[in-house]
C-alpha cells in the first residue's frame, strides 16, 4: 500500500520509519506545516530516513506544502495529528478529505473518533474508502480488531487499564508510599508524564479510548447504524486520579487490593474512576502497562495486555490496521 | 447487631428447658445457613460457635472445601434448629464474629462490598455518613478502617466493608455515592462482579 502520514510526531515518524519492513511505502508526509511528496507515482515513496532527520533538525519534513500531501496519490492515509476534541479538527478534515477521495483512512487520533463517530460513518458508508483506528485504544494491543473478530453484538462490555501515565502514579504511590504530587514530578522527570498531565491524570484520555469503544460497540451491534446510539465525551462519567490520597492506597493494600483508574465500556454506558482492584489481580497491571479486558456472550472473558503508549508500539497497530485493508 | 455479650446466657423466650442434644425445644424449627469461611484452620469452629452459644441445636455441616468460591473462600451450609428470637441471635452473632453469611433463613447477604472514601471525611462527620449508609434499605457496615495521616486539616481515607443483599449491591454503592457527593468525598468503588 501506498501511504500518507499526516502528522510527525513519536507516532507518524515511527509509521514513516516502519512501513517498509510491512512492505508498504511511504509517498508523502505532513507535519503541521511543512510537507514532502514522493516524485512520480512509481517510486519507492520518500527517503524515511531523511525526513525524520530533517525533522529532529529543522522541524520540517520537506519543502512541500501540507496541502500537497493531501492531494498526493495514495491508497491510505495515517492520521496521527495531535487528538483535538469538540469539531475534532484538523484531524476529522483529513480524515473527511480521504474519505471523500474514496481513500482508506487509519487513524490514531482520538478526537474524530471519540468526537464525531456517527460524521465519520456517513462518510464511510459514501465512501470507497474504509476506516481503521485500532491505534486510537491501548497503543500496540489488538483491542478495536479483537471486539471486531468477536463481533460487537457478542460483546457485553470492554473495560481496562487505558492510560499508562496515571497507571504509573498509582502503582508508585502504592508501592513507596508517597503522595501524588511527590510521585507526579517523578513521572515528568522520567517523562512518563507531560508537563502539562491534566489529559491522562483526570482520565480525559482513558475516557475517549473508552467511548471509542462504546461507540464501535454500539455501531456494530446495531442492525441498522442509524439506530446507533453516538457516544462523545460528553456521554462519560470521569473521574481522574488527581486528589487521591496515599492514605487510600495504604488502606486498599492492608486489604489485599489496590487502585486502578479504570475505564468501562457497554454499548450503553462509559465510566472512567478509580476503582478498587485485588492488588495481585489481572486488572492491576504495573507501571505504564495497560490491559484491556473483553466480556463476551459465548467466549468468556479475554485479556490482553501490553504497551499502551510509544511511537513504534502504536505505528504497529497502524500498520496492522493498513494490512487489514484489503 | 446483637447486644449479646459472649458467654451471657441465651435468654430463654418461653419456659421450656435448654434444648439438650437431640431435643426439640418447643417453638423452634430448622434452619439452613450458608456461609462462607477463610480458608485458615479454626475458621469452622469458630463458625459453628455462635450456634451453640445462642440456644441453637446444630444439625448438620457441609463442608465444600473443594468448592470454593470466586473470593477463595470455602462454602459452607449449616443446618440447625432455633427458635426465631434465637435464630435471629445467632445470626447477629455471626456478623459479631466477622464470619460472612451469604443465605440465613429467606434474607440474603450474598454480596461483601468493599470501598474507599476519602475527603474531609472527619469534618463532614463520619459517624453521621455511616449512620446513614446503613439507614439506606440494603445495606449494613461490618467494618471501617480509617486513615488519617494529617489529622482533621486535610483529606483523609476510610475503607468500608458492606454487606448486602444479593442483587442489591448497585443500590448500595448508590446510596453511599449520593451521601457522599452531598459532602463532597469520593468513592473508589470495587468492580462489582467482577472478580479479576
Amino acid at each position: 500500500m501506498r501511504l500518507a502520514v499526516v502528522g510527525a510526531g513519536a507516532v507518524g515518524r515511527s509509521v514513516v520509519e516502519l512501513a517498509g519492513e510491512h512492505g508498504h511505502d511511504v509517498v508523502a508526509v505532513a507535519d503541521s506545516s511543512s510537507g514532502v511528496v514522493a516524485d512520480g507515482a512509481d517510486s519507492d515513496g520518500v527517503d524515511a530516513e531523511a525526513v525524520v532527520t530533517r525533522k529532529a533538525e529543522a522541524d520540517i519534513v520537506g519543502d512541500d506544502d501540507p496541502a500537497d500531501v493531501l492531494a498526493a496519490d495514495y491508497d491510505v492515509l495515517v492520521e496521527a495529528t495531535p487528538t483535538t476534541l469538540g469539531d475534532a479538527e484538523p484531524g476529522f478534515s483529513h480524515v473527511r478529505t480521504a474519505l471523500e477521495r474514496d481513500r482508506h483512512v487509519v487513524s490514531a487520533n482520538k478526537g474524530p473518533v471519540a468526537e464525531r463517530y456517527g460524521d465519520l460513518q456517513a462518510l464511510v458508508a459514501d465512501s470507497a474508502g474504509d476506516l481503521r483506528f485500532e491505534a486510537t485504544v491501548g497503543g500496540a494491543i489488538p483491542a478495536v480488531s479483537t471486539v471486531e473478530d468477536i463481533e460487537p453484538s457478542h460483546v457485553t462490555a470492554v473495560r481496562g487499564v487505558l492510560n499508562g501515565t496515571a497507571n504509573f502514579i498509582l502503582t508508585r504511590m502504592a508501592a513507596e508510599g508517597l503522595d501524588y504530587d511527590h510521585v507526579l514530578a517523578e513521572a515528568q522527570d522520567l517523562g512518563v508524564a507531560e508537563a502539562d498531565p491534566s489529559f491522562d491524570v483526570e482520565g480525559t484520555d482513558a475516557a475517549l479510548k473508552c467511548v471509542i469503544l462504546a461507540n464501535v460497540l454500539s455501531f456494530g451491534g446495531a442492525d441498522d447504524p442509524a439506530d446507533a446510539r453516538e457516544f462523545t465525551l460528553a456521554d462519560a462519567s470521569v473521574e481522574g486520579i488527581r486528589d487521591v490520597p496515599g492514605s487510600a492506597l495504604r488502606l486498599a493494600a492492608e486489604d489485599g487490593r489496590t487502585v486502578r483508574l479504570i475505564g468501562e465500556a457497554t454499548g450503553e454506558t462509559v465510566r472512567v474512576a478509580p476503582r478498587l482492584v485485588p492488588e495481585n489481580g489481572t486488572l492491576a497491571v504495573s507501571g505504564t502497562q495497560n490491559i484491556v479486558q473483553i466480556e463476551t456472550t459465548h467466549a468468556g472473558r479475554l485479556n490482553i495486555s501490553g504497551r499502551g503508549a510509544g511511537g513504534p508500539e502504536t505505528a504497529s497497530a497502524i500498520l496492522g490496521d493498513v494490512g487489514r485493508l484489503g | 447487631m446483637s447486644d449479646r455479650r459472649d458467654g451471657a446466657p441465651a435468654e430463654p423466650t418461653d419456659d421450656a428447658d435448654p434444648a439438650v442434644d437431640g431435643g426439640h425445644e418447643p417453638g423452634s424449627s430448622t434452619h439452613t445457613v450458608r456461609l462462607e469461611l477463610d480458608d485458615e484452620p479454626g475458621q469452622l469452629l469458630a463458625a459453628l460457635q455462635p450456634i451453640a452459644s445462642n440456644g441453637g441445636n446444630l444439625l448438620s455441616i457441609y463442608h465444600e472445601r473443594g468448592n470454593k468460591t470466586p473470593r477463595g473462600r470455602i462454602p459452607v451450609e449449616v443446618d440447625f434448629e432455633a427458635t426465631p428470637d434465637h435464630f435471629d441471635a445467632i445470626v447477629d452473632a455471626f456478623h459479631d464474629e466477622g464470619v460472612t453469611v451469604i443465605q440465613a433463613g429467606t434474607e440474603r447477604y450474598a454480596e461483601e462490598l468493599t470501598l474507599l472514601l476519602y475527603g474531609h471525611l472527619i469534618d463532614t462527620d463520619l459517624s453521621d455518613t455511616l449512620s446513614r449508609i446503613e439507614a439506606s434499605a440494603s445495606t449494613s457496615v461490618a467494618d471501617v478502617s480509617l486513615a488519617a495521616p494529617r489529622g482533621t486539616e486535610d483529606a483523609s481515607s476510610a475503607r468500608l466493608r458492606l454487606e448486602a443483599r444479593a442483587g442489591e449491591t448497585a443500590t448500595a454503592l448508590d446510596a453511599v455515592r449520593d451521601i457522599a457527593a452531598e459532602k463532597g468525598l469520593r468513592v473508589v468503588a470495587p468492580l462489582v462482579g467482577v472478580e479479576a
